[in-house]
């Protein structure tokens, strides 16, 4: 018998386990998963929660609902892998042996990693963040009784979860205010260590616009040096100073820390894989996917879901001493919410940045490639009912999991 | 991809003008290409570049601001003092490497 030892079922493990466990005979292959959280967290949800567009409940379900029947849950949290040995040892002292390992432990949010980001007088008080449930929900509670002043939303480093997320939330933020007539007591001001309000140049030039429309001052080249929580201000690396009455700020994102005490991650406890097949690059029974990974594409929820949809083939031909074929293309496709009810769609990989255009379907869409419409925005909405039906369930989405040129239009990159 | 001369020597870069070939860089070359971006070569500045060509050497790709404080030991705060403003794009610039990626 084979054993096969998932780590982490969030969206990539989750995904993972569901399309492998049909394509693995029972017979031949026992398949675990490693997992101690008893729910799973729609994350996409954390970006509306804090404005009460979404209550909590519909972004959470149970783990298990989830959990395919012929795999088991374990429900630990990982200590270390040792990776010569094939073994994993679980926090508790347990150890379980591998013949493959994949690992899916994704990326946190790090405020602890930012001098004073998360001294207790100011965290989750004037000092926010919204990538876990906790501070969501936190930032709700100073949203809704807060009086105005300076709003500061800003990213520590990058690479980051959902890219586009910090984005959103500012483009919520002002049409949030604006709904609340109180705009005008607010000013935004967006810090980023990029140089621009995104990392891709088409991107980059419309989104600074909407920023600039929106009377939202953006702090390009920021790379913090810490949060001075009394004097309310954050400093950078060369002395530059922001101040903020309330700070929404993105930490650094880390892979796991076991991940770095197995000494098989990067600066950033990143699994060194390769970037068409996510095979570790040292040991040839490892895989990383989605978010653990150290692939230079956006750590997002598409690149789990189309990087995953053309893994299971890979892996089943790999153990089986065969050449894997499916060469993934860091294909993106995120929906960015851009406040009033539209929304922006943008779609991507490693060598094509996000260009105007029609999608899925060129010249026809639906929905418009960099361009806000309320149809964008429905499709955002809509996607929270395919997340839980068909992605996690490992089920086919009408979508290619490569990216296409065709709807795309190409002159936009002459125009920048 | 577009060639200038840089140095008296025709050199391959992208159209941001970062040398894309290897081994067509040597400390002639970086020297004017600090220059271009009004940055003064000081022993410090010299030991920050060869750690990362050496560094790329062995990873196949730049390394980040984090990794050269982290790896090299020269920290954030005088990576800003050496290469003011952009560190990670003025470094791999006068070092003739490819941008850092985790800018995606």
């Amino acid at each position: 018998m084979k054993r096969l030892l998932v780590l982490g079922a969030g969206t990539a493990g989750t995904m993972a386990i569901n399309k492998l466990r049909p394509m693995l005979p029972p017979s031949e292959w026992q398949i675990t998963v490693i997992e101690p959280s008893d729910v799973h967290h729609y994350q996409p949800g954390y970006l509306f929660l804090p404005f009460g567009a979404y209550t909590a409940e519909e972004t959470i379900e149970p783990t298990d609902r989830f959990i395919p029947d012929g795999v088991t849950r374990v429900r630990a949290e990982v200590d270390r892998v040792d990776a010569d040995a094939n073994v994993v040892y679980l926090v508790g002292g347990e150890s379980l042996p591998y013949d493959y390992l994949v690992i899916a432990t994704g990326t946190s949010p790090r405020p602890d990693q930012t001098p004073g980001m998360d001294d207790p007088e100011v965290w989750r008080k004037s000092v926010h963040e919204f990538y876990t449930f906790e501070g969501a929900m936190a930032l709700r509670e100073t949203l809704e009784t807060w009086e105005g002043g300076r709003l500061v939303v800003h990213i520590t480093e990058m690479p980051i979860k959902c890219p586009v997320a910090p984005l959103e939330f500012t483009f919520l933020a002002d049409a949030y205010f604006a709904e609340k007539g109180m705009r005008d007591q607010v000013e935004i001001v967006y810090v980023t260590p990029l140089e621009g309000a995104f990392t891709k140049p088409v991107a980059s030039q419309l989104l600074g616009h909407m920023l600039e429309d929106r009377k939202i001052t953006i702090e390009p080249d920021f790379m913090i040096d810490q949060v001075d929580g009394e004097a309310k201000k954050i400093v950078s690396m060369d002395e530059r100073e922001v101040p903020f009455d309330l700070l929404v700020t993105i930490p650094l994102n880390m892979g796991a820390d076991f991940i770095g005490r197995s000494g098989l991650g990067d600066d950033l406890n990143y699994v060194s894989v390769d970037k068409h097949t996510l095979l570790s690059t040292k040991y040839d029974n490892i895989f990383a996917i989605g978010d653990a990974s150290n692939i230079p594409a956006s750590k997002a929820g598409s690149v789990a879901h189309f990087s995953v949809d053309l893994f299971p083939q890979n892996f089943v031909n790999h153990v089986n001493g065969k050449p894997m074929t499916a060469a993934f293309d860091g294909h993106a496709n995120c929906f960015i919410e851009s406040g009033h009810g539209k929304g922006m769609l943008i779609d991507f990989n490693y060598d094509t940045e996000p260009l105007p255009g029609k999608y899925p379907i060129p010249g026809i869409g639906p929905f418009s490639l960099l361009k806000e419409t309320e149809l964008n925005h429905l499709g955002k909405l809509a996607f929270r009912w395919m997340y839980w039906n068909l992605l996690l369930p490992g089920k086919e989405l009408p979508l290619p999991a490569l990216m296409s040129m065709a709807g795309k239009q190409t002159d936009a990159l002459e125009r920048v | 991809m577009t060639t200038t001369t840089i140095a008296g020597r025709e050199v391959h870069v992208n159209d941001e003008g970062f040398l894309t070939e290897y081994d067509e860089w040597d400390e002639t070359l970086a020297a004017e290409l600090a220059q271009n971006i009004g940055v003064e070569m000081t022993d410090e500045h010299w030991a920050v570049i060869r750690f990362l060509r050496d560094d790329f050497k062995t990873q196949g790709e730049t390394a980040t601001t984090r990794r050269v404080d982290t790896v090299g030991g020269f920290p954030v705060k005088k990576q800003f003092v050496l290469f003011p403003k952009k560190p990670a794009k003025k470094m791999a610039y006068i070092a003739g490497l490819p941008k850092p990626h985790g800018c995606v």
